[in-house]
């Protein structure tokens, strides 16, 4: 697999060395040339293929038992999300009390795993979201389109930190990347971890501009080479978002590097996810590519906003035999 | 780990859709009727060993009669009628198909004992593509190359296999009417419940009596149709050593025959392959059908640079299959169709043990009742063994390493068969080059098991000889300027 391919190709540059662990694999990308041969010699994605497996991952039944895991799970993983220029203290506190307790009348719900917001409202959030369990998440690095100067970009990063954001969500410079410019492209994302400091990473490759699956599978590589502790999907803002082939080859991606350097990356996706059904089948492509282990909020993650108001009307289905109405749970 | 397994309950189809019988006639000259001389047998389902219904066993007096009705239909009824009046019953046996398609996947998992998901997504409306893509060709044979005017063969005597009991009656039976000829089917003893509701569903187009007749029963059945003085035209889906039989019995005769016999196919990956989709590719290509497939992916010869990765990802993917009920949605791999099948399974890979190669097997909890097994992977297979060269027909892949294309071609090539084979490779000319060289009926380039019927597909060597589906199956169904 990757990971075989990787080793082979590391093997070949320095065959006596290689030991398994970031440091080997930072300094397999140590030049731009080093870098592009290893990205180029990964497997290619052959998409009719990697369509068909997801395809075939998407008839997965889930019902009963499985579904009740499922629906909680999922919930535990969201990242709910506003992102938009009309967002207001207000509109965040409402999603922090959403976060907290996503069904008031059902304290068994779990709450969700994150708050996702821009950097200027970090604080409201971190006041809404005091004493829970629920983390701060900003996007930065001139999200969503990424077109600015890396010292703008460090600094969107700095207030989101100083702010308290416990994780940030940067994008990729995917002008860079289509150039062709890798090394640019993971210097940034290296320079981005360390202004996080403490805060987790979540590098979005904004795959619906990377047009290949090649692309999508050498732009996560080089995400967790750079030190991502997530790789995301897509901002959001741009069509396609999330697609199952696109998780899968992510999935893919975690695994292998696993595999590889001993690190285990997570994986978010984003954008367009709006019902439980499809929840349900990203959690299916988890379990079945990446494995087991990544079944949780500490390594995958999905960014919506509908989708948490769908799992809780189709898990009050599950517990009572029927459908609550769409007024019975709040929209913030 | 602290992560609880994401365990899928059951999801079992349900059962009620369909309606069987207690008992079943054979269908001649459109109707179910009594058999003459032969007797019952019962048909199991080899998920669980219940009886599922008794079926009657067609004697030489029973064949006779469904010859003699299909010949008159064929000089009567159907010969005579206009191509377009032909498509009409066609069309119609197709969208059937597809309104009773949830009755006849979960009967085909019931008798058969394939997953569910199969059947649903692969069998059924494959079979009702079949008889749409032939009906569109019944009024237009003048354009398929044959002359401005090819005449049907005449009373076609068909004998069709147990691993796709419903579909290779569709393949049979579609390119023969459209065609104009009129049928006898024998379906295969383990698996004949299927093609009885293909009948029911004959019957509901209002085909006319006499077209198409069903004739259940055992081998005996078969080689009683197959001898019958009154059939112009043979075709068999079986095993080699019944192909050849069948051979030597037609020999002499004016018989018409093609026959598509089993294989040996080798999966070719090379080290620029897409790995990840190679390795599904793979695990399609021999788990697919419980590897119950006349062109399963059954040596996979890998380039040495990537054996080892692509060995280790296969065992992390095939311990995620699920094995069990066919019923169940989330099924990947059934039951093996017979015990006798079994045996054979289990023998062959008993002997490939013995003679030195290494076998695996994920952890992989069997049914109690029913006839079940594991799927499994030879490593260190060397084409010396007969886990190299016999047909296994199970969920049992031999995995060889080759080092140049040269000697991928040499060990593809080394074997009697030649119905199928897979080339991975991101390498456009090395596709082409490879398919040129490869001597199978079908070479798929970054894909395995993939059917359409508009792609002719058939044998060389002990594979057969034919084709079926495209223009070329209409061939064997029609008169050539040879014949006179």
């Amino acid at each position: 697999m990757n990971a075989q391919a990787a080793r082979r190709l590391a093997a070949q540059s320095r065959p006596a060395t290689l030991g398994r662990g970031p440091t080997e694999l930072s300094e397999l990308a140590a030049s731009e040339l080093s870098l592009r041969r290893f990205l180029h010699g990964l497997p290619g994605v052959d998409q009719v293929g990697a369509e068909a497996r997801a395809a075939s991952l998407a008839t997965r039944s889930i019902k009963a038992g499985a579904k009740l895991w499922a629906i909680d799970t999922a919930i535990s993983m969201i990242d709910l999300t506003t992102l938009e220029g009309s967002d207001t203290p207000g509109k965040v506190a409402s999603l922090c009390g959403k976060a907290r307790h996503p069904d008031p009348a059902d304290p068994a719900v779990p709450a969700v795993a994150a708050v996702c917001v821009y950097s200027d409202l970090v604080p409201v959030a971190k006041s809404g979201l005091e004493g829970s369990t629920v983390k701060v998440a900003a996007v930065a690095t001139a999200f969503p389109s990424g077109r600015a100067s890396l010292s703008v970009k460090l600094a969107d990063v700095a207030d989101a930190v100083a702010a308290g954001a416990d994780e940030v969500d940067m994008v990729i410079d995917r002008g860079a990347f289509l150039a062709g410019r890798y090394g640019l492209v993971l210097d940034e994302v290296r320079a981005v971890k360390e202004a996080c400091g403490s805060a987790r990473l979540k590098v979005i490759l904004e795959t619906g501009e990377l047009a290949t699956y090649d692309n999508v599978r050498r732009a996560s590589w080089i995400a967790m080479i750079g030190g991502a502790d997530f790789i995301k999907t897509s901002t959001g803002k741009v069509a396609p978002a999330a697609t199952l082939p696109v998780a899968l080859v992510m999935l893919e991606a975690v695994r292998d590097f696993a595999d590889l350097s001993g690190s285990v990356i997570g994986v978010k996706v984003a954008g367009g996810i709006r019902t439980s059904k499809d929840a349900i089948r990203y959690l299916v492509l988890v379990n079945e590519v990446a494995g087991e282990e990544w079944l949780g909020p500490s390594l995958f993650r999905i960014g919506a906003s509908s989708l948490l108001n769908d799992l809780l009307m189709q898990r009050s289905k599950q517990r009572r035999g029927a459908y609550a109405g769409s007024q019975d749970f709040s929209i913030e | 780990m602290d992560v609880p397994r994401f365990d899928y309950s059951p999801a079992p189809e349900s059962r009620s859709v369909v309606n069987l019988k207690p008992s079943y006639g054979l269908f001649i000259d459109g109707d179910f009727v009594d058999p003459m001389d032969g007797g019952h047998f019962k048909t199991e389902s080899p998920s669980s060993q219940e009886v599922l219904a008794e079926v009657s066993s067609g004697g030489p007096g029973d064949i006779a009669r469904a010859v003699t009705s299909a010949r008159r239909a064929f000089e009567e009824v159907w010969g005579p009628m206009p191509g377009k009046e032909r498509a009409k019953y066609l069309f119609r046996v197709a969208r059937i198909v597809q309104e009773r398609s949830r009755e006849l996947a979960v009967l085909e998992s019931l008798d058969n004992g394939k997953p569910i998901k199969e059947s649903r997504d692969v069998d059924v409306p494959l079979t009702a593509a079949h008889f749409f893509y032939h009906a569109g060709w019944a009024d237009k044979l003048a354009y398929a190359g044959f002359g401005p005017d090819p005449k049907p063969i005449g009373v076609t005597g068909q004998v069709i296999p147990w691993n796709f009991p419903l579909l290779m009656a569709a393949w049979k039976l579609a390119p023969a009417l459209a065609a104009g000829n009129t049928c006898v089917l024998k379906p295969a003893e383990t698996t004949p419940l299927s093609a009885l509701l293909l009948a029911e569903i004959l019957q509901q187009a209002d085909l006319p009596p006499g077209v198409v007749n069903i004739v259940t029963g055992a081998g005996e059945t078969g080689a009683a149709l197959v001898a019958h003085p009154g059939v112009d035209k043979v075709a068999f889906t079986g095993s080699t050593e019944v192909g050849k039989q069948i051979q030597r019995s037609l020999a002499g005769t004016r018989k018409h025959l093609t026959l598509e016999l089993g294989g040996k196919a080798a999966n070719i990956v090379f080290d620029d392959a897409p790995l990840s989709q190679a390795v599904e590719g793979i695990v399609n290509g021999i788990f697919f059908n419980q590897g119950h497939v006349c062109c399963a992916g059954s040596r996979l010869l890998v380039q040495e640079p990537v054996a080892e990765g692509v060995v280790e990802a296969l065992k992390r993917r095939l311990g995620s299959l699920r094995l069990g009920d066919p019923l169940d949605k989330n099924t990947d791999i059934g039951a093996i169709n017979s015990p006798q099948q079994l045996d054979k399974i289990r023998e062959l890979s008993d002997s490939g043990e013995a003679e030195g190669a290494e076998r695996w097997s994920p952890a992989c909890a069997l049914p109690e009742r029913g006839y079940w097994f594991p799927p499994t992977l030879f490593t260190g297979v060397v084409p010396a063994q007969r886990i190299a060269r016999e047909e296994i027909f199970g969920p049992v892949l031999s995995v060889l390493t080759f080092r140049a294309p040269e000697e991928a071609v040499e060990k593809a090539n080394n074997t009697t068969y030649g119905l199928s084979a897979g080339v991975w490779t991101e390498k456009g000319s090395r596709i082409l080059h490879m398919a040129s060289r490869l001597r199978a009926g079908v070479v798929w380039a970054n894909t395995f098991n993939r059917f359409d019927p508009s792609s002719p597909f058939g044998g060389y060597r002990e594979s057969g000889f034919g084709r079926e589906g495209g223009r070329h199956g209409l061939a064997a169904y029609l008169q050539s300027a040879l014949d006179g």
